[in-house]
């Protein structure tokens, strides 16, 4: 996997993250520079991408907080979730039948990498489930190229969501990118009431602040944190089936977002469902309006090449330094969960 | 008389509402054994982490050797010459135990930011460091690594690490718990001996090590101290029998 | 760093190097066998850099393929402004390293444990993003170099035993440089402050500037190893910077044994070796690799160097 010839395949490509923001149909119109359509184009593709990394972000988050197990794989569960999606949609022909199919897949499969692999990791350190959870990714990136093939599957809109809706003069948007925000901002205040208002939430948020202190207490701890598991990892399946009709479907596409909802939980603070919500907006919004207004921003002051290239190398570490920046202030995150 | 070489004044903290460290004001002098008692939950380990920099209080000074350290963090402390033994031992369980006192040495030897020669080599270092062993006698498990030492030889490695470092203020915090009554009457000989050197802020429940050894006494009680005497005048105080000892049956 | 190594594990190091220098004489020296080699060792280089971090200061990190990256870039740079002289080129690439590790670690050594571990990743994943991004360098295709580094004005190290040696030296040299740290005053504070980072601290020592040291020491052979990354291939692109990449690292470290250098040495060469072995054997080949590596954490937890203790 060095050599150039065999590089592309393994590796993740570089228009993976922004492209909910590149493929807009606004973004290719001719003449077009700041003004108030794009930026309100780019800021509703941002909060999509927001969502997105919440629904991936929000299992980790909790899944660190309450086992103290940190989890790379996480990111194949979104992608597992976009593969069953699209392939489902394609046996049965509605992506609604797909989605209802495809998110208890999602859950059994997670619950299975549980009982296989990671159950035999919390007791270990972080470095060893950092490796044992990179070769669970290395294992399954490879497996979905086995049964699905390595060229990248498509998962058709579903049925009532086509078209657009016209959300100014002269400017249609998507109807299913509305549909994933406004899906993705329910699930969010579902997993409000299930954290803040329920006892297994209770449980939940005391495990994140102390998980010994609940076993001494008598909680089933193990039994908590299958359901955390099983939910995190159907949340991410969801994600992915989400995602599917807009991105291509395609092995290793989980990795670059999971780096983000690690970006995300780290600004959001570690354990933390609600840093890990205003973390996982900031970091869309910034990624892709950054990405979509910089190279304009620059021509302010650089030549049109100058600035494309100086733009796109910029908007690539932006949200980095955002990341950097709010560490050096606050290293624990915004929300730090209290140990 | 000389200026103290520790000196706390109105300390206060709490956690919550919870008020853990309630205007304590207390000094000690070089030369002198300072004893700070009472009962369980009177709030003596969070006020030696507060004087060491584990815990930053909310209100109020630490001087060390006329200089506020309250502000400074601990590793900064340790360097102007305050060293801590824990209550639950600290020791670096995968070193031998003379290259946990030689890094001791270390600290206060020259600087640290030298990239080659070995460091466990260093004669001098070693030096210093078998000496400090041979006060506690440990200097025959030397070699031993750190995590094979029984639970009295840790404790009494977690003292030379202390002594090795030189400190003109030492923080012990329970030397004796969990040491057999040989080892408690060697230790008690080997802290009297010492006291000269240093001086020493002791928390301990062994009251009888206490009345020993102490030079003066605090008592603190729901984190502030009802009295400082003299071990004769600690005994006599009627406050203290009704608040600590009569409860403990001492 | 657990005890003292026994005298066949002290051994080690030099039957590796004793290895690697008989080999092109002993039925390794034709093209293939030769460039494998070049890349074992250049790993291997870059994982005693890691294990400084990961062994000595028990810093994980997982944005160490960046600090590769760095060094090759910066072959890269210097190639497009036609400067190929190895005088410039490889010291530039060192300082690209230690520059990056440099300001990315002060953002990084603020935390610890897992924090360190995901911020790491995400600088690294940052790289990779920023190097994808220069076009004028190829941006995702990568860029070819018009030829290997030369020497004084002189084409050495297109000599392929020319440059195995080179590599193997260097590869000694870094071995004998983190040897020499981790044993010196420097390196005994860095474990102290991992193996029980209060009594450090209320030994007098704050851990930052130790660990920043040894971050920023990692990057500079980390950069040394791009540089001859970039040769040996002479071909760069950003998938030399991929997260996977730095797994790849971290795992030769673990696979070789946290016990010193020598660990991380070995666990290089029987990376490489077995991918490439794997490779061969079959397309799919990371569906045995992904559940070797698993294994190997169940199981082998002192590393292959830890079998060695066992007796």
């Amino acid at each position: 996997m060095w050599t150039p010839g065999r590089r592309s395949a393994a590796c993740p490509r570089a228009s993976d993250a922004p492209i909910v923001a590149r493929r807009d149909a606004a973004r290719d119109r001719p003449g077009f520079s700041v003004n108030t359509t794009l930026l309100l184009v780019q800021v509703l593709n941002g909060l999509q991408l927001g969502v997105l990394l919440f629904l991936i972000a929000a299992g980790l988050t909790l899944v660190f907080g309450v086992m103290d197990f940190i989890n790379l794989a996480h990111g194949v569960q979104y992608m597992l979730g976009a593969y069953l999606g699209a392939a489902l949609a394609a046996a049965t022909g509605s992506f609604w039948l797909a989605l209802l199919l495809a998110l208890p897949a999602a859950l059994a499969f997670g619950l299975l990498l549980e009982f296989l692999v990671f159950r035999h990791l919390y007791e270990r350190d972080h470095l060893s489930q950092v490796l044992a959870t990179f070769g669970v990714i290395l294992f399954l990136n490879e497996g979905v190229k086995v049964v699905f093939g390595t060229a990248p599957m498509q998962m058709p809109l579903p049925a009532g969501l086509t078209g657009g809706v016209p959300i100014m003069e002269g400017l249609l948007y998507p109807t299913y990118r509305i549909a994933i925000l406004a899906a993705g901002l329910g699930t969010a205040g579902l997993l409000w009431f299930l954290v803040e208002r329920t006892r297994a939430g209770m449980l939940v948020r005391a495990g994140a602040a102390n998980a010994p202190m609940l076993d001494a207490l008598g909680v089933n701890v193990r039994g908590l944190f299958l359901l955390v598991f099983g939910f995190g990892a159907m949340l991410a399946g969801f994600a992915g089936v989400m995602a599917a009709p807009i991105l291509s479907v395609e092995p290793g596409m989980g990795d670059n977002l999971l780096i983000l909802a690690f970006v995300v939980i780290v600004i959001g603070g570690i354990g933390s469902v609600r840093g890990a919500f205003i973390a996982a907006l900031l970091v869309g919004l910034v990624e892709t309006v950054g990405r979509g207004l910089l190279p304009d921003v620059l021509r302010l002051f650089l030549d049109a090449s100058s600035a494309r290239q100086a733009g796109a190398a910029l908007a690539s570490m932006l949200v980095y330094i955002v990341m950097a920046a709010i560490l050096a202030f606050r290293p624990a995150g915004l929300f730090p969960v209290r140990r | 008389m000389a200026e103290p070489l520790l000196e706390l004044r109105a300390l206060h903290k709490s956690f919550g509402g919870l008020r853990v460290t309630d205007g304590v004001s207390l000094e000690v002098m070089q030369g002198e054994i300072h004893a700070l008692i009472g009962p369980n939950g009177a709030g003596k380990t969070t006020l030696l982490h507060q004087v060491s920099g584990t815990l930053a209080p909310d209100a109020g000074r630490i001087m060390l050797g006329g200089r506020d350290v309250t502000h400074l963090p601990m590793a900064r402390r340790a360097r102007l010459g305050l060293a801590r033994s824990f209550q639950i031992t600290s020791i670096l369980p995968g070193f031998p135990v003379l290259e946990n006192a030689a890094l001791a040495v270390q600290a206060r030897r020259g600087s640290s930011f030298r990239f080659f020669g070995r460091a466990s080599r260093e004669a001098a270092l070693n030096a210093e460091a078998l000496a400090a062993l041979a006060e506690v006698g440990l200097e025959g498990r030397a070699d031993a690594p750190a995590a094979a030492l029984s639970h009295g030889e840790k404790r009494q490695l977690e003292l030379a690490i202390a002594l090795a470092m030189a400190p003109r203020v030492l923080l012990l915090d329970e030397p004796l718990a969990g040491t057999g009554p040989e080892e408690a009457e060697r230790l008690v000989r080997l802290l009297s001996g010492l006291r000269a050197r240093y001086g020493v802020l002791l928390v301990e429940h062994d009251m009888q090590a206490v009345f020993a050894l102490a030079d003066r006494i605090s008592v603190l009680a729901e984190g502030r101290v009802i009295a400082t005497g003299t071990p004769a005048e600690i005994r006599a105080d009627a406050a203290v029998r009704a608040a600590y000892l009569g409860e403990d049956g001492a | 760093m657990s005890g003292a190594p026994g005298r066949a594990e002290r051994l080690v190091p030099w039957l590796v190097f004793a290895g690697l220098a008989a080999a092109p004489f002993i039925g390794f020296g034709e093209g293939h066998a030769l460039t494998l080699l070049a890349r074992a060792m250049i790993f291997g280089m870059a994982a005693v850099a890691l294990m400084l971090l990961v062994g000595g200061a028990g810093l994980v990190s997982l944005g160490h393929a960046a600090m590769l990256g760095m060094g090759a870039y910066a072959v890269v740079v210097l190639d497009h402004a036609g400067i190929v002289e190895a005088w410039i080129v490889f010291p530039a690439g060192i300082l690209a390293g230690a520059v990056f590790a440099l300001v990315t670690g002060a953002v990084a050594i603020r935390t610890s444990g897992v924090h360190f571990i995901m911020i790491t990743l995400a600088f690294g994943q940052m790289a990779f993003f920023t190097t994808s991004s220069l076009a004028i360098y190829g941006g995702d295709d990568g860029y070819t170099l018009f030829g290997r580094t030369e020497v004084l004005g002189a084409r050495w190290l297109e000599d392929r035993l020319v440059f195995h040696f080179v590599c193997l030296g260097l590869l000694a040299g870094c071995w004998a440089l983190v040897e020499a740290l981790l044993g010196s005053r420097f390196g005994r504070v860095l474990r102290a402050t991992r193996d029980n980072e209060t009594r450090a601290r209320a030994l007098g020592f704050e851990p930052w500037p130790y660990r920043l040291a040894a971050y920023v020491i990692a990057g500079a052979i980390g950069g040394l190893a791009g540089v001859l990354l970039a040769n040996a291939t002479e071909f760069v692109a950003p998938a030399y910077l991929a997260w996977q990449r730095s797994g790849d690292l971290l795992f030769m470290v673990i696979l070789g044994g946290l016990a010193g250098p020598h660990g991380a040495l070995v666990g290089a060469l029987a990376f490489v070796l077995v991918e490439e072995w794997l490779s061969h054997l079959w397309q799919h080949w990371r569906l045995i690799f992904g559940p070797l590596l698993i294994l190997c954490v169940f199981f082998l937890r002192g590393g292959i160097v830890g079998l060695l203790r066992r007796g």
